[in-house]
């Protein structure tokens, strides 16, 4: 039977998140304290080796994604390092569990990312609605600070590096890393053009890194065990582990650290507890509204990056969405559009008008029942026009699930 | 609290806009941005009017309108969508009496809906300020607004 792997959540529980003793006394703040002695590069090399993959729904390669903002130049020697904590897929919140229980672990990999990649100033941009996850991170930044691993000379080194929150204010679309930039820059939340990437052009124009917060909450556990030990777990393309967040017709719906390589199977029967009152699986959405549903013939599937895209179907952020027989998948669909239709933010003519389109589309579908194999077919031609057509991620993700409706529910829609 | 007080507790960076305007609209008794907010955040921070009002329009958050004591945000997302978000919502619209966006006669009550609000497990969900509710049924929503408004 599939166990928990508890890395980022190691602490979960069994420390009092707003004590920084706590956090010292179980292990914390060692790691930066040898990241700080090693040369940048080196910390780089070591997250480059451990084959970490962005935790927010991407999978980029972190450490690359390091080493291409190390590399950065600008003539002020400027950079920034900002934690996207702006958790809006649906069917997921890791990082507010992380942020509420164990917030000092996301601080000290923000010093080891902040000493690696050179910058001296971070940012934490939460979405406003996660109150708790502000107090909690608010209260352990000042106590960092307090204890001198916030502020200049950190562990007796030349290192000068300190951060601050900021609040999101109602925005799917600023958890895009691009948008989420424009955001804190006092912006409405549109998305820019890319390249330049934040690597290069970031925050005020400056070389910036991006990283999720489960992404930058997994770094200590890399410098401190090494990146030969990381990659021993999970599966050869996607190692270490993964904080799935189960809802949905399951009896324990919740969150469950686990190393990458557990089925579906093993999520919804063994974690998730089942199936709600001997209800049937109809079909599983993975990776929330950008997500992609599938059906049991991917129950025994590896759950891994690579794996999962030969079925179709992304990991994304790591959210399992469990429906049972009793669900319509016309009407989660319509309410997955609606959605992308609400948080659409209108800059690209694509985008607006087609997940509006999209909406009327399922709606004619669901009240008139138009001819099935013709609706979907349709939905996804929208769709695929409109991913070609957009600037950003949200207009890119509404063909994922309608594909994966077309690929394994195109005879039940 | 004075406008300018909270003004003067950031600096004048645009990077400080967003918590600007939830500052401000958190000190306003009815919860909203007034005109007179908008056009003090846009000479703090020295930029032009439709900047500011642009950004306080574009975030769901922010209201330009008076809003009750308490702001009532139901998810509506996919997930609690599937697990019944849609009759909450009409439970909460017929125990306050009012629309989405509306505010009861009273002040007290604004009902609005949000994104997700990453609360899955406990699906459906609403937040009422900044206390969260879940596992929601009609009994449980009428005991809460009953509760609220003798409070």
């Amino acid at each position: 039977m599939a166990r928990e792997n508890r890395i980022v959540l190691k602490n979960y529980g069994k420390i009092d998140p707003e004590s920084i003793d706590d956090y010292i006394s179980a292990g914390g703040y060692k790691a930066a304290g040898k990241a700080l002695k090693w040369q940048p590069v080196e910390i780089i090399d070591e997250i480059v080796k451990s084959k970490l993959r962005g935790r927010g729904g991407a999978g980029f390669s972190t450490g690359l994604k390091k080493r291409f903002t190390h590399e950065a130049m600008h003539e002020s020697g400027k950079k920034y390092l900002v934690c996207n904590a702006d958790e809006g897929e649906p069917g997921t919140f890791k990082d507010r569990i992380i942020m509420e229980n164990d917030p000092h672990r996301l601080i000290e990999g923000m010093i080891i990312a902040g000493y690696a990649i050179g910058a001296e100033r971070a940012y934490i941009y939460i979405r406003g609605e996660y109150y708790k996850s502000v107090e909690m991170l608010q209260k352990a930044i000042d106590d960092a600070r307090a204890r001198g691993f916030l502020g200049s000379n950190i562990f007796g080194s030349s290192f000068l590096f300190d951060m601050e929150i900021r609040l999101g204010a109602g925005s799917y679309l600023c958890g895009e890393e691009l948008t989420l930039i424009e955001s804190l820059e006092g912006k409405r939340g549109y998305p820019r053009i890319k390249p330049p990437f934040p690597a290069e052009k970031g925050l005020d124009g400056l070389p910036t890194l991006v990283n999720n917060v489960e992404t930058l909450s997994t770094i200590p556990t890399i410098v401190e065990k090494g990146a030969k030990w990381y990659t021993r777990l999970g599966t050869e393309n996607s190692p270490g582990t993964k904080i799935f967040t189960i809802s949905g017709d399951v009896n324990n719906p919740g969150f469950y650290e686990i190393e990458l390589g557990v089925t579906l199977r093993e999520l919804i029967y063994e974690f998730g507890g089942g199936m709600k009152k001997g209800k049937k699986l109809q079909s599983v959405l993975i990776g929330g509204a950008a997500g992609t549903f599938v059906d049991e013939t991917v129950l025994d599937t590896p759950m891994g990056f690579d794996s999962l895209k030969e079925k179709g179907a992304v990991l994304g952020s790591g959210a399992v969405m469990v429906l049972g027989d009793d669900k319509s998948l016309p009407e989660v669909t319509k309410s997955i559009l609606e959605f992308f239709k609400h948080e659409s933010c209108g800059k690209c003519v694509p985008c607006r008008v087609g997940t509006t389109q999209l909406v009327n589309m399922i709606n004619e579908y669901i009240t008139n029942g138009k001819k099935k194999d013709d609706l979907l077919n349709q939905m996804v031609a929208e769709a695929d026009f409109m991913a070609k057509t957009s600037l950003c991620p949200l207009g890119q993700s509404p063909i994922l699930p309608l594909r994966s409706l077309q690929r394994y529910f195109a005879d039940t829609f | 609290m004075e406008t300018s007080e909270i003004l003067n507790k950031f600096s004048p960076d645009h990077k400080n806009m967003l918590g600007i305007l939830h500052a401000l609209q958190d000190n306003n008794p009815n919860n909203y941005l007034n005109e007179e907010d908008i056009g003090a955040i846009a000479r703090y921070l020295n930029t032009t009017l439709s900047h500011v009002y642009g950004v306080a329009t574009y975030y769901t958050m922010f209201s330009l309108k008076p809003r009750g004591k308490y702001i009532i945000r139901a998810c509506n997302s996919p997930v609690c969508n599937m697990i019944g978000s849609v009759s909450i919502i009409e439970e909460l619209k017929k125990v306050l009496k009012i629309e989405v966006g509306e505010t009861t006669d009273d002040r007290m009550f604004t009902l609005e809906l949000t994104e997700c609000l990453g609360q899955c497990d406990i699906a459906p969900v609403m937040m009422i300020n900044k206390e969260i509710y879940g596992n929601l049924d009609a009994e449980k929503i009428k005991t809460i607004i009953e509760n609220l408004k003798n409070k």
